[in-house]
């Protein structure tokens, strides 16, 4: 198994904590993992993202250029990463966010529509969850109980009390892409 | 079997830091290393009571490194391209003076104030002694996270086998991802009696001093000589490199650091397309491991060197193949990172199309 | 002929005897000759510091610092464990030093140049993070090791190789009070100002040596000792003159005395 995300959108939507949970999931589950953020100016608001790479075998190059699955959360990430998904890979967008959705045949397109879902919950901070959980539902890279151990991991015990709605918001995910 | 953790290369670096027993730290803000100084002043003092110091200045942090060193204790500073050039002469002196200690470049882009974004373009700077006079560095060149944990440990050992300033030259990349690592044991922290060490003149002892300055020329060559005769060991003993498939290889890539990490990736997409692509990756970018490039360059029908910088390291392989195979060079500049993509079709023109 | 022969050893009468002797050579200070120029204050503070460590029995703990500039041999003198610093970098070497051997006494010992110019930074920094050092500055003015170019504490109007006509406050600043200066920051503990050009002056500094070295047991701060001195051979004066000068020119500009003194509670 090897999967190559890019997670992209505006800083504060918490894209690259998106990819680092995966990462730290991955290491529970003992495969190899790299999370690059792209670092700097962006992490104050603008375009931000991450490559976050899992695999079951060592881990070449953290770079890379094409990708199995981009999961974009504002428009000019779709517009950014749409074209650089490989053939037959993924695209997760915000659809209910979105004016123009990604339209490529070859390639597998998630409308999710994460910001309403996360309005529902009445807290929008969890429409990243929403959305990874719609990606390993998607991908299988790792488990939702693993996500969960991962957050009990990165959270400090003052915000454990958050993990249940986490939780909720990454089954929410899981669903919106069950078919 | 020590710790698995998810960290990132700086916060890896500071805790392998705090583990191999270090006794102190200097440094000044500077990113993209800046998590260093903030994990260790989080995490270092009340754990191993190791001293922690943010610096007015990196001139001023390599200073405290000479002093600190200067007492036998096991020191490291860190900093990014723009401050470890104002740490030159400090390093020079620390050569000189023959003091043990571990320095971490995490090469941003230049020249001038730049970007912070990854570069490699401190490799002269790094490896042909970028202060005053004749002397070098040992440089160990990271390419993931785990090397970043294992480089200090080994750098501090190298450090303290040669009495020399060691330097684990890094770029933004590695200090800023994230990737699974074991981590090496907590070790004691080691109360050392060198004998050079100034702690204070023993009873009944010669006092001792630590210096740079040999006014008579005569001394001063000998102090050289001393020096080089160091080098000319590691050369012969320190020498570290990665090597792939060069059992078949008709090809060769070769970088360090990142840039060596993303050739193998386009080396993996060139041997799926057919091409017998092997690979060199230094570990030790001084002392440079000349013999393995001599001894391939009979048998292969060229090398693309790949650097984050306008050429480097290249000149090294050159040296190295002493004419004996064509080298060719790819390279970003000024915080760009070449893709495998690039990598491969900067190799098909000139190896595959070209030739 | 006699007569030259009687400006050059104005001592007539053979004192060179046991019964006259004054003090001795401290235990501390090496058999090493000292290099310096006939009448620089330098040999009269050396010998003054390593009196200090002697008497104080704290010869083992005890690790300095030397500067760049004429001291920069200091170590070859001062028998104590010494570590010799790159220009101006003086204080942050003692930092590094005190920081991993809090238990032990540290000083520096730095010219003009190489405190008040080059290392002002260092200075200042190592004064305000407090750091428990002793830090010694020799004040004569000028730059002594490089030749007679001009100090950043060379008097307004003094004539120096960099300042042929004359230091001109307006294109080349002022001579700078440091000492004055770092006693303004809390991390400060003693500052004081002595001078070496009388017998009287020569036993004040002797005793503010002590007293910084005291405070540093103490761990009390960062304590500055200025010695305003001479520099007869790029002053082009004789040992005698360059006195006279700090006398009649650098004292006025820089009077003697505790510049800050703890509070007595």
């Amino acid at each position: 198994m090897l999967q190559e995300a890019i997670f992209s959108g505006f800083g504060g939507q918490g894209v690259l904590t998106m990819g680092m949970l995966l990462g730290y999931a991955g290491v529970i589950e003992d495969k190899e993992v790299t999370w690059m953020p792209s670092y700097g100016p962006e992490m104050r608001g603008g375009t931000a993202n991450c490559i976050a790479i899992v695999s079951d075998s060592l881990i070449s190059s953290p770079i890379i250029s094409t990708f199995d699955s981009a999961v974009t959360l504002n428009q000019p990430s779709i517009e950014k990463f749409e074209y650089k998904v490989k053939v037959g890979g993924n695209i997760f967008y915000d659809s209910s966010n979105t004016i123009n959705p990604p339209t490529r045949e070859d390639i597998n397109i998630y409308a999710c529509p994460v910001s309403e879902e996360a309005i529902k919950l009445r807290n929008s901070k969890v429409l990243n969850m929403i959305m990874l959980g719609a990606f390993i539902e998607v991908t299988k890279v790792v488990k939702m109980e693993t996500l969960l151990k991962a957050l009990e991991q990165v959270l400090p015990e003052r915000y454990h009390k958050l993990i249940p709605l986490n939780k909720q918001a990454i089954e929410i995910g899981m669903g919106l892409v069950r078919k | 079997m020590g710790d698995v953790k998810f960290m990132k290369g700086n916060e890896a670096l500071s805790e392998a830091m705090i583990r191999a027993g270090c006794d102190a730290y200097f440094g000044y803000p500077i990113t993209p290393q800046s998590e260093v100084l903030e994990y260790l002043a989080r995490e270092a003092t009340k754990r191993t009571g190791m001293v922690v110091l943010q610096a007015e200045s990196e001139v001023s942090a390599i200073n405290m490194i000479y002093g600190a060193a200067g007492c036998g204790k096991r020191v490291m500073t860190t900093s990014s391209s723009p401050g470890i050039s104002l740490m030159q002469e400090g390093l020079s002196y620390i050569a000189s003076a023959e003091l043990p200690c571990l320095v971490a470049n995490i090469n941003r882009g230049g020249p001038g104030l730049g970007t912070i974004q990854p570069a490699q373009g401190d490799y002269f700077q790094s490896v042909k002694g970028g202060g005053h006079g004749d002397y070098h560095l040992v440089v160990l060149a990271p390419c993931s996270v785990q090397e970043m944990v294992d480089y200090v440990k080994l750098g501090f050992e190298l450090a303290d086998k040669y009495r020399t300033p060691v330097m684990i030259l890094a770029d933004g990349a590695i200090g800023q991802m994230m990737e699974k690592v074991e981590l090496f044991p907590q070790m004691e922290r080691v109360v050392t009696d060198y004998p050079w060490a100034t702690t204070g003149r023993p009873a009944g002892k010669d006092r001792r001093y630590i210096t740079s300055l040999h006014i008579q020329p005569e001394k001063m060559e000998e102090i050289n000589h001393t020096l080089q005769a160091k080098y000319k060991v590691m050369q012969e003993t320190e020498v570290r490199y990665q090597a792939l498939h060069l059992d078949d290889a008709e090809y060769l890539m070769t970088g360090f650091g990142l840039a060596a990490r993303i050739c193998i990736k386009a080396m993996e997409l060139g041997r799926a397309k057919g091409y017998k692509i092997g690979m060199i990756r230094p570990q030790t970018l001084f002392p440079f491991p000349t013999k393995i490039y001599a001894e391939v360059a009979p048998r292969i029908k060229g090398i693309l060197d790949v650097e984050m910088n306008a050429g480097q390291m290249i000149e090294d392989v050159r040296l190295s193949v002493e004419g004996k195979t064509r080298v060719e060079f790819f390279g970003r500049m000024g915080g760009m990172i070449p893709s495998p993509d690039e990598i491969l079709e900067n190799f098909e023109k000139y190896f595959i199309k070209g030739s | 002929m006699s007569e030259l022969n009687e400006i050059m050893n104005p001592i007539k009468e053979n004192i060179c005897l046991p019964e006259f002797l004054v003090y001795e050579r401290p235990d501390t200070l090496t058999e090493q000759e000292f290099h310096y120029c006939p009448g620089c204050g330098h040999s009269t503070v050396h010998k003054l510091l390593m009196e200090v460590v002697s008497e104080m029995g704290i010869v083992g703990d005890t690790i300095g610092v030397a500067p760049v500039g004429c001291s920069v041999f200091a170590y070859h003198y001062l028998g104590v464990d010494m570590q010799q610093a790159a220009h101006g970098r003086a204080c942050a070497v003692a930092t590094g030093i005190k920081r991993v051997m809090p238990e032990k006494i540290v000083f520096t010992y730095q010219g003009d140049g190489d405190l008040a110019a080059i290392g002002t930074a260092e200075t200042v920094h190592a004064a305000n993070r407090g750091e428990n050092l002793l830090v010694i500055f020799i004040n004569n003015g000028i730059y002594g090791m490089t030749s007679g170019q001009m100090a950043p504490t060379s008097l307004e109007g003094m004539v120096t190789t960099t300042s042929p006509y004359g230091r001109d406050v307006l294109t080349q600043g002022y001579p700078l009070k440091i000492s004055e200066l770092l006693a303004h920051l809390p991390g400060v503990y003693y500052v004081t100002r002595q001078a070496v050009n009388t017998a009287g002056n020569v036993r004040k500094t002797k005793k503010a040596l002590q007293r910084g070295l005291e405070y540093q047991k103490k761990n009390l701060g960062f304590c500055l000792v200025e010695v305003v001195s001479n520099c007869p051979s790029n002053l082009k004066m004789t040992p005698l003159e360059s006195n006279e000068f700090v006398a009649n020119q650098m004292i006025p500009f820089y009077p003697l005395g505790d510049i800050k003194v703890p509070e007595v509670k």
